[in-house]
């Protein structure tokens, strides 16, 4: 049995920036990842992060994953690698499971920061080898420099998808087409125009039908949507491509949440299911949930949230006076917000006040003796 | 195929080579990668076949979240590829169904 004051669960953003918030109050935490190597999805980002200078902005994702990692060491957080929490259990306990081993850790406060999952598509061929998830493909190309295929055919034009595509076109695959259900693109003009000034067709208002080939994907036929999303098969095209990927967004992944008995609430703008959270992020007594786990948004977002969870469990631990923790968490959610402003952030804003607002409902029935 | 030179990334240079075996032949990978990334770079792109239909799966999440990469691994079955790192003298093959302890019945 393995006793700490602080559990972080997953080494992304999040987990990461969560467990250098609270060391730097000599929180002593363990962070556990199932992964071999820690920083999550970060450094497939090699793209610079947007917002202002104080989220790094400007700095690629891959060197802030760095200087995570950095931090990290330095407040002497443990990381455990290729370690899996596979469950959570009552008095804060949690299962984790490393080389065949399992283990159970018990914390005094316990954050999620298992992230989410890419979504899928259903459609005749799309289980052939070849089709493959957008973070697959960006996994691929910037971590492992290894190229999936060299004609790729992208479906979804939210931010991942557009950047995976110029990203592929960096690694020097050609990107054949990206296709569009919606009769906008979804992500910033920014990236969209940075493939169409490549000569990138985008087609909006289209949807692949099925992906063809015996093997392995060779191609994908394409077609029109009405205003209803159906397609017309009568102006059907083929495209030939080695590669199809997925950009169609993310869905938080909560089962630990769900097995910590959070109330769960439907956020479509935040990618779905999520536990409700309070303003602090918790979602019980003595765990809380950071990153895309409550919420879909993007890295930057994510180490904030980390960080406002570690500031409040070093507060809750006794580390850090109600005071001097209420100043660092105003200066994070002023952060936060300006990272939820703009065409997209203030849809997201809005929504995580959605979820706070219903978890406040819940706890006054709860008060009330109606739950 | 590997991306020897990247407009960001720089040069792949001083990597450190290991052999390891896929379904008998033999391939050149990089100490550190995942077995998905070596068969991926040596044009491999069929893992598995499924259970009932045979039919071909590859990579598809490459974080270790989906299963659809599994293999057998030195003589164990359903090892994720895109999360287990090569080593010297790993002997891979294409796995066939639940691979051959992996099977539910005979």
């Amino acid at each position: 049995m393995i006793n700490t004051e602080l559990l972080i669960i997953g080494g992304g953003p999040a987990g990461l920036a969560a467990a250098i918030a609270a060391g730097k109050y000599g929180v002593k935490a363990i962070v556990v990842d199932e992964n071999p190597l820690p920083g999550g999805q970060l450094f497939k980002q090699i793209h610079k992060f947007f917002g202002s200078k104080e989220h790094k902005a400007g700095t690629r994702g891959n060197i802030i994953g760095q200087q995570l990692l950095i931090e990290v060491e330095k407040v002497g957080a443990q990381v455990m690698l290729n370690t899996r929490a596979f469950g959570i259990f009552d008095d804060n306990i949690v299962g984790i499971v490393s080389g065949g081993k399992s283990e159970k850790v018990v914390a005094k406060k316990i954050i999620l920061a298992t992230g989410a999952s890419e979504n899928a598509l259903a459609f005749k061929g799309s289980t052939l080898p070849g089709v493959m998830t957008a973070g697959a493909a960006q996994t691929f190309i910037n971590v492992h420099r290894v190229l999936p295929g060299r004609r790729v055919i992208m479906i979804g034009t939210g931010n991942v998808g557009l950047i995976t595509s110029y990203q592929l076109m960096q690694a020097g695959a050609e990107v054949v087409a990206v296709v569009e259900a919606a009769p906008n693109v979804g992500g910033y003009d920014v990236h969209a125009n940075k493939l169409r000034r490549a000569g990138v067709p985008i087609y909006l208002g289209h949807i692949v039908i099925e992906a063809f080939g015996d093997s392995e994907v060779c191609g994908a036929v394409i077609a029109p949507v009405d205003e209803k999303f159906q397609p017309d098969l009568t102006r059907s095209f083929t495209i030939e491509c080695d590669t199809i990927c997925f950009a169609v967004g993310l869905t938080p992944r909560i089962e630990l949440a769900q097995m910590a008995e959070a109330s769960t609430t439907f956020i479509g703008a935040l990618g779905g299911h999520l536990p409700l959270h309070d303003n602090r992020l918790k979602i019980g007594k003595n765990i809380f949930a950071a990153g895309d786990i409550a919420g879909v948004e993007e890295a930057s977002t994510a180490m904030e949230e980390g960080r406002l969870a570690g500031v409040v469990a070093a507060m809750d631990l006794g580390k850090l006076s109600e005071d001097d923790g209420n100043v660092e968490i105003e200066l994070i959610n002023e952060r936060l917000s300006k990272l939820r402003s703009g065409q997209f952030g203030l849809k997201r804003a809005v929504a995580k006040l959605e979820i706070i607002k219903q978890y406040d409902e819940l706890l006054g029935r709860i008060n009330n003796g109606e739950e | 195929m590997r991306i020897l030179n990247h407009p960001i990334l720089g040069e792949l240079k001083d990597m450190e080579t290991v052999t390891i075996y896929c379904d008998g032949m033999e391939i050149l990978a990089i100490r550190g990668e995942p077995i998905a990334a070596a068969l991926l770079a040596a044009g491999i792109r069929t893992f598995r076949k499924t259970v009932k239909t045979g039919e071909p799966r590859g990579v598809y999440c490459g974080i270790g979240q989906c299963n659809d990469c599994i293999m057998e691994v030195n003589g164990v079955p359903n090892v994720r590829t895109c999360v287990t790192l090569v080593e010297e003298g790993m002997i891979i093959k294409t796995q066939e169904g639940l691979g051959k302890s992996g099977g539910l019945h005979d």
